[in-house]
């Protein structure tokens, strides 16, 4: 498949007249796992359209298949059967240089681990996604990380490695890498997983901020005190969706909520392709 | 010093294929890493490369070495005259019956052969002919005495034997009279204070005059059954001077008995006019010796020496480049196993890079430079510690006063580093290939 196929960057999602509009649309999706002597259906049928500008939180009992859907929305990998739109593109047909230049364009990732690359320093790591892009690193994407990880309060550790660094800081810094490349999704699973309370609230003021701006976001959760910051709230089990529910009652973050920051300055960046 | 140009020249190679990796962000990412996680893990990235780097080290020292001695062999048949032919006088094999106590031996090339060759001459293809008579002899200067070869011959001896002047002249067709150029051995030992050059010596029992005195020059080695000749021990004097004062026998004090032979010529050379003519011109010279009762001759052809030599460098580059085959080989299973080490370490990060964008070909290319870094890294070490050897050895072995001859062979150099790249992506492939292939959520779930 031709790359042209494939959405620009800028569209389809943002072209949409109707702000509003669907960003992830997933039809009767199946995942089965074929094991030696078992087959394991992780999704059985899962539906489920998100708008943009959500803050969705997915929970469920262990083995329910939070992960599995959340990769597939990831385009980490491919259904069994069954269809997935972002925007308008059917990703579930698409092979695997597709996928990933899906995921660095439209995607951005944090994970339970964190997920920094040891070797490299903090501004670094937050290029890496600009990197596969095939954007030039330049001196303006250079400040364009700094902006983001001073924006995730990391201004004074900019050459520092991730050993150096706290478990929060370190989320922090998967937060800014997950937002170098302006994405229209950002998922997350378990983003609070390792880390205390106090800290996982500071993460989650930063999400809520983010959604404030306008970025879609899912994340898994097994707690639901961190479940509470999303907007909606889908629960899963034995690989279906469960419930789906408006969360009424949101937990709103104080110090950070609304303050006006832009996440949104890279799309002046030059698309080098 | 010409090293110095090579190794300029070295190291454009490389940076011609590490420089447009710099101007690629990807590449270059990918070789900052490369190195930084070899830094990382010093010990480990030198072990593995120890391979590379001895098996460029060992043959660009080898390659040196075998190159020093070979050109060295081949020198020594040149200075010989790759157009000459030599045809010597050999004492025949002795049989019991004949050997007399106070028999005269009589063999070897006479006059009527000599002749018989300028048929050759007058053909054309045979542009000249220098005969020879040599014997040991001893020669007086007061109360100097040395002994040394006396060598009857003519003019064209110098030329054919290369043999430089130090002080006046060679031998001349027009000399008559009783004149010599000394060896520089000889002049040093009989003339220690003095100008040689018209000074009278004794050669046996005739006054002879100097004319000349040869240059000092090396022994040309004993290569390939070749009689060694030192020049430095000569006194050459004209044939017919040679033949008038001691006759045609020779009496040779050997082991308390003496031993009386009659050599007419002890050595004709003869230089053909083309280099193609040579063999066939050998052919011939056996043929007209072939009438010789007893097999008292022996004809050479330095040509042959030569073909033979430079077939056995060609047999010894061949060699060469299997050892260098084989020990680039190991080196590279070397570089395989760490590496498909490494991707196992660093699964998780694939999967890190995968998620957030990398495509396969690129972590393809992040492991293959990395492996590449590594052979080239291994093959500079090589090749520099190669040269060291190479640089350092011949002054130890000449301190424990053997010889070792050592020729950079520059061709191995710039070989040896392209094989070491070749073998960083040959190598690098399948350990690039596995970590491409990894599932990006199995990678990511790797501890
Ligand atoms: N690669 C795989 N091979 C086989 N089975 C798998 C694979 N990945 C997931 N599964 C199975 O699919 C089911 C769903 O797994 P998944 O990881 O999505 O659960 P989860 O909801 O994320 O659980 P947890 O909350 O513990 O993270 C499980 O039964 C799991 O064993
Ligand atoms: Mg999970």
């Amino acid at each position: 498949m031709p790359v042209s196929r494939l959405p620009a960057r800028t569209s389809p999602l943002t072209e949409r007249d109707n702000p509003m509009a669907d960003v992830v649309r997933v039809t009767d999706l199946v995942k089965t796992y074929y094991l030696e002597s078992v087959t394991v259906q992780a999704l059985r049928g899962v539906s489920l359209t998100v708008e943009e500008g959500d803050f969705v939180a997915l929970m469920g009992p262990s083995g329910s298949g939070k992960s599995t859907l959340l990769n597939q929305l990831g385009c980490l990998d491919r259904p069994t059967s069954g269809h997935y739109y972002l925007g308008d593109e059917d990703v579930s047909q698409m092979d695997d240089d597709q996928l990933s230049e899906i995921r660095s364009r439209f995607l951005g990732f944090i994970f339970q681990s964190y997920n920094l690359l040891p070797q490299y320093t903090v501004v670094e790591n937050v290029e890496i996604p600009l990197l596969y892009q095939g954007i030039k690193l330049t001196e303006r994407t250079r400040e364009w990380c700094i902006h983001l990880a001073t924006l995730v309060g990391l201004g004074d550790r900019l050459d520092h490695r991730p050993m150096q660094l706290s478990g929060g800081q370190q989320q922090r810094v998967a937060i800014a890498r997950a937002l170098v490349n302006n994405p229209h999704v950002i998922l997350a699973d378990e983003p609070t997983g390792n880390l205390d309370s106090r800290t996982s609230d500071e993460i989650m003021e930063r999400l809520q901020q983010l959604n404030n701006t306008g970025k879609t976001i899912i994340m898994v959760t097994h707690e639901n005190d961190i479940a509470s910051w999303g907007k909606r709230v889908i629960r899963m089990r034995d690989g279906h969706i469960e419930t789906d529910e408006r969360n009424q009652h949101r937990t709103i973050g104080k110090a950070l909520a609304n303050d006006g920051v832009n996440f949104n300055g890279f799309s002046q960046l030059p698309v080098n392709v | 010093m010409y090293l110095l140009l090579y190794l300029v020249l070295g190291l454009l190679l490389l940076a011609g294929i590490f420089v447009p990796l710099l101007y690629w962000d990807k590449g270059r990412r990918s070789l900052i890493l490369a190195i930084r996680s070899l830094w990382l893990h010093k010990m480990r990235a030198f072990l593995s490369v120890l391979g590379i780097i001895i098996g460029t080290g060992a043959v660009i020292a080898l390659m040196a070495f075998g190159e020093g001695s070979m050109q060295e062999a081949l020198n020594d048949i040149r200075k010989l005259g790759a157009t000459n032919i030599i045809v010597r006088s050999r004492r025949p094999p002795e049989n019991s019956a004949t050997a007399g106590r106070s028999r005269v031996a009589v063999y070897g090339l006479t006059k009527a052969d000599y002749h018989r060759f300028a048929v050759l001459q007058e053909g054309g293809t045979v542009t000249r002919m220098v005969p020879m008579r040599d014997f040991k002899q001893e020669m007086r200067r007061y109360h100097l005495m040395y002994t040394g070869r006396a060598v009857g011959t003519t003019e064209d001896y110098a030329a054919v034997n290369d043999l430089p002047m130090a002080l006046g002249r060679f031998l001349l067709h027009e000399d008559r009279s009783n004149v010599v150029v000394l060896g520089s051995q000889v002049a040093n030992a009989l003339f220690p204070f003095e100008n040689p050059l018209g000074k009278d010596l004794r050669i046996g029992q005739s006054p002879y005059t100097v004319v000349g005195v040869l240059k000092s020059r090396s022994a040309v080695g004993d290569s390939g059954g070749q009689e060694m000749e030192d020049y430095n021990n000569d006194v050459y004097i004209p044939l017919d001077a040679c033949n008038e004062h001691f006759g045609s026998t020779i009496t040779n004090r050997q082991a308390g008995s003496f031993q009386r032979e009659q050599v007419q010529l002890s050595q004709v050379t003869l230089t053909v006019s083309d280099i193609d003519k040579v063999r066939t011109t050998g052919e011939w010279i056996k043929a007209i010796l072939s009438t010789h009762e007893k097999a008292d001759w022996s004809v050479s052809v330095p040509l042959d020496k030569l073909e033979a030599a430079e077939r056995e460098k060609g047999r010894f580059m061949i060699l060469m480049g299997m050892i260098a085959g084989i020990s680039l080989v190991v080196g590279g299973i070397g570089i395989m196993n760490i590496m498909l080490a490494t991707v196992t370490e660093r699964t998780r990060e694939i999967g890190i890079r995968r998620a957030l964008g990398a495509k396969r070909r690129d972590i393809t290319m992040q492991f293959l430079i990395e492996a590449v870094v590594q052979t080239t890294i291994g093959g500079v070490l090589g090749v520099m510690i190669g040269l060291t050897i190479v640089f350092i050895m011949p002054p130890i072995f000449e301190f424990w006063s053997a010889h070792l001859p050592a020729k950079v062979h520059v061709p191995s150099i710039f070989l040896s580093l392209i094989v070491a790249v070749a073998v960083g992506v040959g190598f690098g492939l399948y350990p690039a290939y596995r970590a491409a292939m990894l599932d990006p959520i199995e990678a990511l779930r790797h501890e």
